[in-house]
């Protein structure tokens, strides 16, 4: 084990320059974000992530955001166990009706200010699943909606470029 | 030499295919039911039918691995129960009552399963929708004794984990009683599927789990391909291969990580981690997704390995087989990590056989089954590998097989790229009818498919997770252990939510 520990001190660090988000991402989080929130929370924010009926896919590629290589903590961002510690809500998957109630009970228990994160093109508008007897069809067909982050999954960078948007917006000068 | 499923009273059904469909009566269906719970033959399904008439229909195996879905036409909308005479097929039997109102008669549990009593309509899938019941609270099973608690989790958990509830009921530290309720991600993919087209049911066979993406789309396509007659090429056989063992890596990496997480070992976690991206990395430059979603299609693959794929997966395995031994001697060699993982959540040999579970959780409780080695599918049967078996079905068991199975994927990926030989990577498919059925080996266990296609869409599709074997033994699994070793114990299962929910 002290050879493990001791190699991965020396070594280089594998974690990766931050990506720059996306001017899409930026134009939707402009409003979303105001001055007394970002004076609040500074650079940091914790996230409490929701599956809402997703496959698991956008739930693997959140889990890669905590590797090495894309070491989300370093941002100020990290995944808290309870909604009253968030500030940001990351939903995945189209909201089945199963889940409805506990997603709309997730984002009252989340204190003000706060922001929610739809993940992945089921979650945009249902995607693939949308029309089924068991979905509502999106995540802003149940909560209010800051940002989507599209893809089926997004890879982890795609997440990350999201997130430092939403980062950026919350903390930015005015 | 006739076995089991050759001495089955029905009448078999044309164009089902690679494994015989016999329409049976109640009489059958019931023997069929007690040779389940004597143990002569393996539930590996059971499921309902609403097309012309609605139906039941059940898979087994028997101890000669021969295979065969018998059916039953149910005109009255009750068919006998098979769960009361094997437990294993209680849940699915719920799942019949409320997705299609089928009524098992005689059946020990009546509660309804994945209607959480949320939707706009009653047996979606049934011949008659009807508007839904007033909702009535969720019956748990009672608990009697003196000092016990109870500890409600769930659906929204601690994690980065999909949706379900669990019930403790403990004494103290130690649980005294599990109960399971699932169906929070249920999305309806059957009715989804149900006049969909090949294509666009292909995309959604690979989103009914995201892990095993690929296992679902190799187990679908080889059913539209069983029903169609159709072989795909066998460079797409082998690219499928490929892809299906980098996946199995990914998760096994992932899992191994996490299992040690969940024991307070971040080190592992964060080694493995690193792993894992880079087998992911590695399956995108192959095939241009992370996961390989969509890459299987009926009829072979749908992205050929990239230019530089073989150098890509060659310094992969190089990477790995440098990496990955010093890690299982982390493993093995750090005493406080095996004192939690080390009989903990002990699943027995008997309960692992008569749930016939699939996966690393039988494989780790005695369970020689692997359905790449039989039935066997293409192109396992031209490759060498083993089958890791242990006995002592606890956690360490379940991290060991995972271990083993990891070599036995280097090795497979290496055969693979050896013996790739150039060529088309997919047939056309043609619009046609028939049936079809297909057992594929996923990281997690066999995943099955069975589906009857009707002028090129489909009309019917019903797939199976492994997870609807494994998460009754979860709740085995975890009596008489502390509270505190449930999610080691969980992680060590990692059962599906969404391939179970569906």
């Amino acid at each position: 084990m002290r050879r493990t520990i001791f190699e991965g001190l020396m070594r280089r660090p594998l974690t990766e320059a931050p990506p720059v988000p996306d001017d899409a991402m930026l134009a939707e989080l402009a409003g979303s974000v105001d001055r007394s929130a970002r004076r609040l929370l500074g650079r940091s924010l914790s996230i409490r992530e929701v599956d809402a009926g997703s496959c698991n896919g956008c739930e693997l590629e959140i889990h890669a955001l905590n590797n090495a290589f894309y070491d989300l903590e370093r941002f100020g961002l990290r995944f808290v166990a309870s909604p009253r510690h968030a500030d940001v809500l990351l939903v995945t998957g189209p909201v089945t009706k199963n889940m409805r109630e506990a997603l709309e009970r997730t984002y009252r228990a989340t204190p003000d200010p706060k922001w929610v994160v739809a993940v992945g093109d089921c979650g945009f508008d249902g995607g693939i699943f949308a029309g089924s007897y068991a979905v509502t069809g999106g995540v802003s067909q149940v909560v209010p909606v800051d940002l989507h982050i599209h893809g089926c999954p997004p890879s982890p960078t795609e997440l990350l470029k999201g997130l430092i948007a939403l980062l950026e917006r919350a903390s930015a000068k005015v | 030499m006739s076995t089991l499923i050759d001495n089955i009273q029905g009448k078999r059904v044309d164009n089902h295919r690679p494994w015989p469909r016999l329409t049976v009566d109640a009489q059958a269906w019931r023997q069929a039911g007690s040779e389940l719970a004597e143990g002569r033959a393996t539930l590996l399904g059971l499921w309902g039918d609403a097309g012309a008439s609605c139906s039941v229909h059940m898979a087994i195996m028997d101890e000669a691995s021969k295979i065969a879905l018998l059916s039953l036409e149910c005109p009255d909308e009750t068919f006998p129960s098979i769960g009361a005479l094997h437990p294993p097929a209680i849940r699915l039997e719920r799942a019949i009552r409320s997705l299609y109102g089928l009524e098992p008669a005689g059946a020990p549990d009546t509660r309804p399963w994945l209607d959480l009593g949320f939707w706009d309509v009653r047996h979606p899938l049934g011949a008659r929708i009807t508007p839904p019941a007033v909702p009535s609270p969720y019956a748990f099973l009672p608990v009697e004794g003196e000092n016990l608690h109870q500890i409600p989790v769930g659906p929204v958990h601690a994690g980065i984990i999909e949706p379900g509830h669990f019930r403790f009921t403990a004494s103290g530290e130690t649980v005294v009683r599990l109960e399971e309720l699932l169906g929070y991600v249920h999305k309806g993919i059957k009715s989804l599927m149900a006049g969909a087209t090949i294509e666009q049911a292909a995309r959604l066979a690979a989103r009914a789990s995201g892990d095993s993406t690929v296992a679902y789309g190799i187990a679908y396509a080889r059913a539209v391909e069983a029903a169609l007659n159709v072989e795909p090429p066998p460079r797409a056989q082998y690219l499928r291969a490929l892809m299906a063992e980098l996946e199995r890596l990914a998760n096994h990496f992932g899992d191994i990580g996490a299992i040690c997480n969940d024991a307070s070992f971040s080190l592992m976690h964060a080694h493995c981690g690193i792993l894992r991206e880079l087998t992911l990395r590695a399956a995108f430059n192959c095939f241009r997704h992370r996961l390989m979603m969509d890459r299987v299609i009926p009829g072979g693959v749908s992205t050929d390995l990239a230019y530089s794929g073989v150098t890509v997966l060659t310094e992969l395995l190089q990477e790995c087989r440098l990496r990955f031994p010093r890690l299982i001697g982390l493993y093995d060699n750090t005493a406080s990590l095996q004192d939690r993982t080390v009989g903990t959540g002990i699943v027995s040999s008997e309960l692992a056989r008569r749930f016939g579970a699939s996966g690393y959780v039988g494989r780790a409780s005695g369970r020689n089954y692997d359905v790449r080695k039989s039935p066997g599918y293409a192109p396992y049967d031209q490759l060498d590998f083993t089958v890791p078996v242990l006995t002592e079905g606890d956690v360490n068991a379940r991290v060991w097989v995972r271990i083993r199975e990891v070599e036995q994927s280097l090795a497979l990926i290496e055969q693979l790229i050896d013996d790739l030989r150039p060529g088309p990577i997919a047939v056309a498919i043609e619009a046609g009818s028939g049936e079809g059925f297909a057992l594929v080996e996923s990281f997690r266990g066999d995943v099955l498919v069975s589906l009857r296609l009707d002028g090129g869409r489909v009309a019917r599709c019903h797939l199976r997770d492994p997870s609807w074997f494994q998460w009754p033994l979860l709740e085995a699994a975890i009596e008489n252990n502390i509270v505190a070793d449930f999610p080691l114990c969980n992680k060590s299962f990692n059962c599906s939510y969404a391939g179970h929910d569906l």
